[in-house]
């Protein structure tokens, strides 16, 4: 492991305890490391570049680390994970990505992730992504799957925490009876950056229930394009949510579109985007902050 | 001590809100403020805090001339304003809030303590958002806590009765109170309240603009209760009357 795969693995918050238990390393378009324990077995994906996650119902509150790093310019990552979440298990999986390019040269990381979750499974999925490095064409690309079943919960939280260029980020999921997908996005943006990201939630079962809610700060001249879908097939409840804080020359396109195609579904969505409220600024500048402190808190607290 | 000479501001379409105001306030005291509303009071305050700019006249504190100093050093210097309307913030919560106000972590003690003399339960309340998920009450007391937190020469609290229940008012009156008997900060205090007004060292009545009467309780109160229709502003009827 190199030190530029180093510092982006401490940005995305994979720790030194991350290679203790279950986890696949990912470096420049290859897998560098690889362990699998006695409830999460990780393999190589047999279609091509990728890995296939194992665990099992007896897994409880175990975490799997796979984090993936692009540390070298002119590199195209393009990799296929596929999860089988079995009926029972309690896991956390810490995923992120990192890349890194000097001046003129690129990166690209490109994810597809399938999850198939089992009945009354319960998921974490935390992914954080990254760009360091003087390049402007430092890119992430991330589609993700979810097919949940009956009675499982499944929380996304991904953050896009600065100098990634330009990212497409595409979340599926279906949900079947009585279970709950939950998502909390965080995004900032600044300079050119561009950034597009797309949730399409489907609520098939009785009971289903979603809660999408991204909070996003565009500075510079930034521009993030945010599609938040939600389709209600039957007696559920779904709620989205687009908050966005504009700096500079920043801006933002929020297209939340709701379809309720039972009547016992019960859909709401909100957006709200605008600069920070000078309100904000001036009470924290009555408590001693200057206007840059007080926006820096306010930035800080809203993406936290 | 706080020394107000001669302020006047006017508002954006120039009409004069704040007349040529001079008022000096000893240490340690609780100066009462009030009035007809739209006379001025919080506009006066708010010149104080540095939230709005004078047009013209001056501000010392303790001899310093601050009528130059923006809200953050007026702030630095120990100036705490109370909002009159408090701000929603999305993604802060209560201890993010008062440990910027009191510019470090608070343990959890001291929150208990500070939320406690606002009639707040440390534990309901801490780690929640100050969004509209709040009641107005809620929120009003988080921006009494936060003045609280800071322990400076000057707190300005901005109608603090408003959206605050009996207990937890009577609870304030108390805490003002006791702020005067262990501390030498400076109370101002708008207010409409007589539990508030009684408290005080000086009532200054303003109305037009203007410093309409000054005094003692028990030299004021007495007058400005007398008036039958004190809500229907007849300070300021007097005032012009005279």
């Amino acid at each position: 492991m190199n030190n530029i795969t180093g510092d982006l693995l401490f940005k995305i918050g994979v720790d030194k305890d991350a290679f203790d238990g279950a986890y696949s390393l990912r470096e420049n378009g290859a897998c560098s490391g690889l362990k699998s324990t006695d409830n999460i077995k990780i393999e190589k994906h047999p279609e091509g570049e990728g890995i296939v996650i194992k665990i099992s119902s007896k897994t409880k509150g175990e975490k799997a680390y796979i984090p993936a790093c692009v540390t070298k310019s002119g590199i195209n990552d393009i990799v296929k994970n596929d999860f089988y979440i079995e009926s029972g298990a309690d896991v956390k999986i810490i995923a992120g990505c990192g890349v890194h390019s000097e001046e003129g040269g690129h990166a690209l990381h490109s994810g597809l992730h399938r999850f198939f979750v089992g009945d009354g499974a319960s998921v974490e999925y935390i992914e954080k992504h990254i760009g360091t490095g003087t390049s402007t064409d430092k890119r992430i690309y991330t589609e993700s799957e979810f097919v949940i079943g009956k009675n499982a919960n499944v929380t996304v939280v991904s953050e896009q925490i600065g100098g990634v260029n330009n990212a497409l980020r595409n979340t599926k999921a279906t949900l079947e009876e009585n279970s709950v997908f939950t998502v909390r996005e965080r995004l900032l943006t600044d300079n050119d950056d561009t950034v597009d990201t797309v949730f399409d939630v489907v609520l098939n079962g009785e009971d289903s229930k979603t809660d999408v809610v991204s909070r996003s700060v565009a500075r510079g001249n930034s521009f993030q394009k945010y599609v938040s879908r939600i389709e209600g097939n039957a007696k559920c409840t779904g709620h989205t949510e687009c908050d966005a804080i504009l700096a500079e020359n920043g801006s933002v396109e929020a297209s939340p579109c709701l379809a309720a195609k039972n009547g016992d579904a019960e859909l709401i969505h909100e957006a709200a985007i605008g600069k920070i409220a000078g309100e904000q600024i001036m009470k924290l500048c009555s408590l001693g902050l200057t206007r840059e402190e007080a926006e820096q808190k306010i930035i800080e607290g809203f993406l936290k | 001590m706080l020394e107000i000479k001669n302020i006047s501001f006017k508002s954006d379409d120039g009409k004069d809100i704040v007349k040529n105001i001079s008022l000096n306030v000893e240490s340690g005291k609780i100066v009462a403020i009030t009035g007809p509303n739209g006379g001025g009071k919080s506009s006066l305050a708010k010149l104080i805090a540095g939230v709005y700019e004078a047009s013209s006249g001056s501000i010392l504190l303790d001899g310093e001339d601050i009528s130059g100093c923006d809200i953050t050093d007026r702030a630095k210097k120990g100036i705490s304003y109370a909002f009159q309307r408090p701000v929603s913030f999305k993604g802060f919560t209560v201890r993010d809030m008062l440990s910027i106000a009191a510019g470090r972590e608070l343990s959890d003690d001291e929150l208990k303590e500070l939320m406690g003399t606002v009639g707040l339960c440390m534990y309901d309340y801490v780690d929640r958002e100050i969004n509209q998920n709040l009641s107005g009450g809620e929120q009003k007391r988080i921006e009494i806590a936060s003045v609280l937190a800071r322990k400076t020469k000057v707190n300005i609290f901005d109608e603090p009765e408003a959206g605050i229940d009996i207990w937890s008012f009577q609870k304030l009156i108390d805490v003002f109170k006791n702020l005067r008997s262990v501390s030498s900060a400076t109370q101002l205090i708008i207010s409409h309240q007589r539990g508030i007004l009684e408290i005080a060292d000086i009532i200054i009545v303003i109305s037009d603009g203007k410093v309409a009467v000054s005094g003692k309780p028990k030299e004021v109160l007495p007058t400005l209760f007398e008036m039958d229709a004190y809500q229907n502003c007849p300070v300021g009827k007097r005032c012009s009357n005279e």
